[in-house]
């Protein structure tokens, strides 16, 4: 008896939530965590939506695998990219990362 | 009723460990709680009658990428220690942001999907679908991955994806050569 | 000989010496003997042309002539008038007549003697003169080609000129001699002179020759005006067309008495130039820069001639526009001008030393005679005494030249160059020295100053007399007196100064060392004199009187009178009877007094002269005898009466100072180029301004807005902070907010959300 808009919230507000990590944290893993919950969000959207639209279909599911495969590949790509920064900045503060001002 | 309150746990679990982890000065405590996090998410995914998909979770997201995660924490701990602010300076504008994005995301869904669980109203409920289609579901989504006319490519693609992500991780992340002079 | 062929030969007289101008010019003037042949050869085939038109002229006979006078004539048309095809054509041609006859013989034959002297005169197989453009003395002139080449086209001038038949080939022949006698008056262009107080005054040939053109130039140019003013009125500019009763009667209906001697007067002026009339006589005797056979040939043979023949040919016009139906003033005006310039030359030269001036002024004072003669009527008698004074003219001047170079024969052997040997004061006993020049000079003097009987001017100059003597007889007007009395008073004068010149010149004791040293000249020279002094007695004997007592009725036949009075016999007896003319041309009654007054003026004169300077003649460094008694008056005689240093003050003086003054420097500089400068100045600065506003405003504009768009760029920049949050802050908000316009817009306000 769970409307769909429940779930649809669901994803909504856990996206916000990973949207404000995105734009208020100082720490680069931070905003990469953050980003992985954005993800999630979009991925219990899809779910959602294949549950309560096409449930016969593999659609939706396998978009969200998908969308699982790329966070993935997408999180270790960036926390290298933290990683190789830190290296060669020892700072990993997103705020300090401003090579492209004016 | 009970799949209700079963929703209504789940969400605050989730949506609860979410704020931890945007919030919390200490990475480590943001990288568990994002643990948990994922975890909420799995049980979604199993309300949803996802099963593939909550194990799946489990063992990508929890499994792999959180402790990626706590890698990167771990390799990058030093700066960490210091007493420092976790938000930057945008934190306000950046919360008004986030806040009017779930406003209008809310509107829109409440303009479409009605958010009172009424019996009458348009997917008000959980469509009943016969347990026979349900249990194919992932063989069905096994067929998809490799049928020719589904989804064979994308999934050929992202595999590709995959390796590329790990020889770029690899090579990103390699050490710079310091030449000894 | 037929009348085509007659024409023929006519038109190949000026061809000869023309032709040789060319060839000289464009090809032999490099060989100096090539060229003197070539001139020769010109005017060689003139000279035999000449004679043979003229001697078949005559062989027509007077009566014949009587009625045609013009024997040979043709034409060709040259300027067309209006419509090319349809229009009248001006026609330039030849015309012989026996005028054009009798001036045919003596121009030719003066100008190929003088052609013939010239050689020798320049030293001709003499070491060649390394300076151009001054006398190279006793050494082969350098620029002989250019002198020959100038005299052929002198003498191809003349030709035309007399051959013409119409006023505008004469005019061209006209202003031929006139830019030859410049070229050949300034010949020695180089020529400096460094003079001391006691010497004979000289300009250099090249302001003489400015001089010469100048003046003339004045008179061309009325004449010029004449000329249209004549085409303008007949309608022609031929004389056989234009000088017929009919035309006269028209001309004379239509424009009046006053304007038919307006018309008169103006063709009269180009005589005053080029005949060295009173008052523009003042180059004449400056033309004697030029070498000698120049003076013989333009002051003797042609140019001067050229004048007096151009008034002989448009006489029925003097006639007619001085006669019953038109004005006396006329010919008052023409005789006294003529009369007048004879005395005063007269007198000018009685003081003169230069032996070439004496000649000079001589000339001057013939060609009176002969202006004279003619504005009282005497168309024969003046043409006469042309013909005789060309002859005896040209004689004289080369005779002086002959002397000239005994004297600077004389100066190279003692090596003297500063005195000069053209001074009478220097010469003396050339008689000895220079026999054949002493005999010619003689003749020719003689002849100019009219011994009786046996000489040309005698017989020509009492034709003059007796012509004034008959007309102020018949007539009873005052004009032929006054002029035969002022003519007398001249031909007195003319004997006095030739005595002078021949007593100074070659009797008694050289005065100098370089007459002493003086010795005669080359073939060359004297075979042209004593060619000439022939002519210079024999001519005279054509134009004996009839009534002449002795030799006329012996010889009965005026040749001359008859022959050139034929010229215009017919056309006057038609004018006398229209009464539009005084007089026809009749033969004149003899008369004692003019015949007197000849013996004693010519005689008494020439015994005066040698009783002053040939009796006792003078002694060396011995001043003029007559200098002391006539005091002030020989001082303004030997000044030329001051008429040069006149008209230097009243014409010369002004005119440069307007030229320089006022043309030059106030107009020309300072206006003109004043506006110029300002003109340039003001786009100085106009080109400065809009240096200006390109640089303020164009250039500036552009540079603020350019800083403008810099200033905006600046503030944009602050965008891009470099920080990866902000800008996904900024689109999602961006992003949110433009769904939620969408939202707006689509669903009103909230109202149906929840």
């Amino acid at each position: 008896m769970i409307p769909l808009s429940w779930y649809l919230i669901l994803g909504a507000a856990l996206f916000c939530i990973g949207i404000y990590g995105v734009f208020a944290r100082r720490n680069a893993v931070a905003i990469l965590m953050a980003v992985e919950l954005m993800l999630n969000a979009v991925n219990i959207n899809l779910v959602a939506f294949w549950r309560y639209l096409t449930p016969e279909k593999s659609t939706g599911m396998a978009w969200a695998i998908f969308v699982l495969t790329v966070a993935a590949a997408e999180a270790a790509v960036g926390l290298a990219l933290v990683i190789s920064i830190y290296r060669s900045r020892d700072s990993i503060i997103a705020e300090d990362m401003d090579l492209l001002k004016n | 009723m009970v799949e209700q309150i079963l929703f209504v746990l789940l969400a605050i679990i989730t949506l609860g460990s979410a704020l931890f982890v945007v919030t919390d000065r200490n990475l480590f405590h943001a990288a568990l709680a994002l643990m948990v996090s994922f975890a909420g998410v799995a049980g979604i995914y199993i309300t949803l009658d996802a099963g593939f998909l909550a194990m799946a979770q489990l063992l990508v997201y929890i499994g792999a990428i959180s402790i990626l995660i706590i890698f990167a924490i771990m390799m990058t701990r030093r700066l960490m220690q210091a007493v420092e602010m976790p938000f930057n300076s945008q934190r306000w504008l950046g919360l008004f942001g986030a806040v009017i994005t779930f406003v209008v995301l809310a509107v829109v869904i409440g303009r479409y999907w009605p958010i009172a669980p009424s019996a009458d109203t348009f997917l008000a409920s959980i469509p009943a679908v016969d347990p026979e289609v349900m249990s194919g579901s992932v063989a069905r989504l096994g067929v998809s991955f490799v049928n020719p006319d589904a989804y064979v490519i994308p999934f050929e693609v992202a595999s590709v994806l995959l390796l590329a992500a790990l020889v770029g991780a690899i090579v990103v992340a390699w050490p710079k050569v310091e030449d000894k002079s | 000989m037929t009348h085509e062929t007659l024409t023929i030969l006519t038109w190949l007289i000026p061809a000869g010496p023309l032709l040789a101008f060319f060839v000289i010019v464009l090809f032999t003037n490099r060989s100096r003997t090539l060229s003197w042949m070539v001139a020769w050869a010109g005017v060689f085939v003139a000279l035999i042309l000449g004679w043979t038109v003229a001697l078949n002229t005559a062989a027509v006979g007077v009566h014949h002539l009587e009625e045609h006078p013009t024997v040979a004539s043709g034409a060709i048309p040259w300027i067309p008038v209006g419509d090319f095809f349809e229009g009248t054509w001006i026609n330039i041609g030849v015309a012989v007549d026996p005028l054009t006859a009798v001036t045919l013989i003596m121009v030719t034959f003066t100008v190929t003697m003088i052609f013939i002297y010239s050689v020798g005169y320049h030293n001709w197989g003499a070491p060649l003169g390394k300076i151009l453009g001054v006398p190279n003395h006793l050494q082969e002139e350098p620029l002989l080609s250019r002198f020959f080449a100038f005299m052929s086209l002198f003498a191809g001038g003349m030709l035309i000129l007399v051959v013409a038949d119409n006023l505008l080939l004469l005019f061209i022949g006209w202003e031929l001699m006139g830019f030859t006698s410049y070229s050949l008056i300034g010949f020695w262009y180089a020529r400096e002179y460094h003079l001391g107080p006691g010497d004979i005054p000289h300009i250099p040939p090249y302001k003489a020759s400015v001089k010469a053109f100048m003046t003339t130039r004045v008179a061309d140019v009325v004449m010029l005006l004449g000329i249209v003013f004549f085409y303008f009125e007949f309608g022609t500019m031929n004389f056989n067309e234009a000088f017929t009763p009919e035309s006269f009667e028209l001309v004379l209906n239509a424009i009046g008495p006053v304007a038919i001697g307006a018309m008169a007067l103006m063709l009269f002026t180009g005589t005053v130039g080029k005949s060295a009339q009173f008052p523009l006589h003042v180059w004449l005797p400056d033309a004697m820069e030029g070498p000698t056979p120049v003076s013989a040939v333009i002051h003797a043979a042609a140019m001067v001639s050229a004048g007096v023949y151009f008034l002989l040919r448009i006489f029925p016009l003097l006639a007619v526009a001085s006669g019953p139906l038109g004005t006396q003033t006329v010919s008052y005006i023409i005789a006294g001008i003529g009369a007048f310039t004879a005395l005063m030359a007269a007198t000018i030269a009685i003081s003169q030393n230069d032996v070439k001036g004496v000649l000079a002024y001589s000339t001057i004072s013939q060609l009176g005679f002969m202006v004279a003669a003619i504005g009282i009527g005497g168309y024969v008698a003046g043409a006469f005494h042309l013909i005789t004074h060309g002859f005896f003219k040209a004689l004289l001047f080369l005779a002086s030249g002959s002397v000239i170079h005994g004297m600077e024969h004389g100066a190279h052997e003692v090596h003297d160059h500063h005195t000069d040997p053209q001074d009478m004061r220097y010469m003396g006993g050339l008689r000895k020295k220079m026999p054949i020049t002493f005999w010619t000079f003689l003749i020719g003097g003689l002849a100019l100053a009219g011994l009786p009987l046996i000489t040309a001017g005698f017989w020509s100059k009492d034709e003059i007399f007796a012509e004034a003597w008959y007309l102020w007889e018949s007539d009873g007007s005052l004009l032929p007196l006054i002029v035969f009395v002022m003519l007398a008073i001249a031909a007195f004068l003319t004997a006095y100064y030739t005595a002078r010149q021949i007593s100074m010149t070659f009797l008694g004791k050289p005065r100098t060392p370089l007459a002493e040293h003086a010795h005669e000249s080359n073939a060359f020279m004297t075979i042209p004199l004593i060619l000439l002094s022939v002519f210079a007695v024999i001519a005279g004997w054509a134009g004996i009187p009839e009534n002449f007592p002795g030799i006329g009725p012996v010889i009965n036949l005026n040749y001359f009178h008859h022959f050139v009075g034929a010229t215009i016999y017919k056309l006057m007896e038609e004018l006398y009877e229209l009464h539009l003319v005084a007089h026809p041309i009749e033969t004149l009654p003899f008369n004692m007094e003019p015949l007197i007054t000849s013996l004693v003026v010519a005689l008494g004169g020439l015994f005066l002269g040698w009783w002053i300077y040939g009796r006792k003649p003078l002694k060396e460094g011995e001043s003029d005898p007559v200098a002391g008694p006539l005091g002030p008056i020989y001082t303004f005689l030997y000044n030329k009466w001051y008429i040069d240093e006149l008209y230097e003050r009243v014409f010369i003086n002004p005119t440069t100072y307007v030229s320089e003054k006022v043309v030059y420097q106030a107009m020309d500089k300072t206006v003109i180029d004043g506006i110029l400068h300002s003109v340039a100045r003001g786009f100085y600065g106009f080109g400065y301004y809009v240096k200006r506003f390109e640089e303020v405003v164009i250039s500036g504009g552009v540079d603020k807005l350019k800083d403008g768009f810099l200033d905006i760029a600046e503030e944009f920049r602050q965008l891009q902070t470099g920080r990866v949050q902000e800008y996904a802050l900024i689109s999602a908000l961006i992003a949110v907010a433009l769904i939620a316009v969408v939202l707006l817009i689509n669903y009103g306000w909230f109202g149906q959300f929840f």
